[in-house]
């Protein structure tokens, strides 16, 4: 049962952050990975609503393997990351290249936070 | 959407399929090597690690070496190994560090795992350039 609860939690996050993708990449024209910006810092505040959750008691462990370590995990990408700043920096945009690790590690730490914080508030 | 529903619906089909093995894969790691608390978090440190070096060899094999159908890199690229590797699990990581005494730890594991990660995506395919481009056939 658990193996199923992160297999469809998986296979719903991995879509989601493709179409996610599609759809904040179509808007712009700079170049820059926003479209896996907005994914990782969305898993983020997600997973820190259900950390935050967790903490207080109102998420049990079936909720956290479906949308915890199946959807967030899904959902969030450090490969795709790796990815594109190495592309960034291999096209001549290393300062934009340095600002993605930048700014996408302290948006997510923010983002879990401000997650952890609102569900303490909601549920605590 | 550019192109039809028709011609997006495998391709998110596969991606989904991807990510449900990535996952899975991503939880049997969780499961074999449990990550203990307040210690630095190993297990999800190698598999973005591992994840990301994977993804340096597949983009060269699919972008400059072979020709490829064109779900293999949605199913393998943005299903597997982005289902594999995660950012939210990093972030939750390292807040649970730095939230509960622990900012040596924390402060390693914020600058190990994307330096790690860069290395290993950037060395991958180095090494991937060089092997692949000599035995596979050149376009």
């Amino acid at each position: 049962m658990n193996w199923l609860l992160v297999a469809v939690g998986g296979m719903a996050g991995a879509p989601l952050r493709y179409l996610t993708d599609r759809a904040v990449q179509s808007r712009h024209d700079s170049g820059f990975p926003w479209g896996t910006f907005t994914v990782n810092v969305a898993g983020c505040l997600v997973l820190g609503l259900l950390t935050g959750a967790t903490l207080a008691g109102a998420a049990g462990s079936e909720l956290r393997l479906l949308l915890g370590t199946g959807l967030c995990g899904a959902l969030t990408t450090y490969s795709t990351f790796s990815y594109e700043t190495l592309r960034l920096a291999e096209t001549g945009s290393r300062l934009p290249a340095a600002l993605n690790v930048l700014a996408s590690v302290a948006a997510g730490l923010a983002a879990v936070f401000a997650g952890v914080t609102l569900a303490d508030a909601l549920w605590a | 959407m550019a192109q039809g529903w028709r011609f997006q619906a495998p391709v998110v089909a596969v991606v989904a399929l991807g990510g449900a093995a990535g996952a899975t894969a991503r939880y049997a790691a969780a499961l074999w090597w449990p990550a203990r608390s307040g210690a630095f978090p190993w297990t999800t440190f190698w598999v973005n690690v591992a994840g990301c070096a994977a993804m340096g060899v597949l983009m060269v094999a699919v972008t400059e070496v072979w020709d490829v159908h064109r779900l293999v890199r949605p199913f393998l690229g943005t299903g597997v190994l982005g289902g594999f590797t995660t950012f939210s699990t990093y972030a939750v990581d390292l807040r649970g560090l730095l939230a509960d005494g622990h900012p040596g730890t924390g402060l390693a594991y914020l600058a190990a795992t994307p330096l790690a990660a860069l290395a290993a995506v950037w060395l991958a395919s180095w090494a991937a350039r060089r092997t692949l481009k000599r035995r596979g056939s050149p376009r």
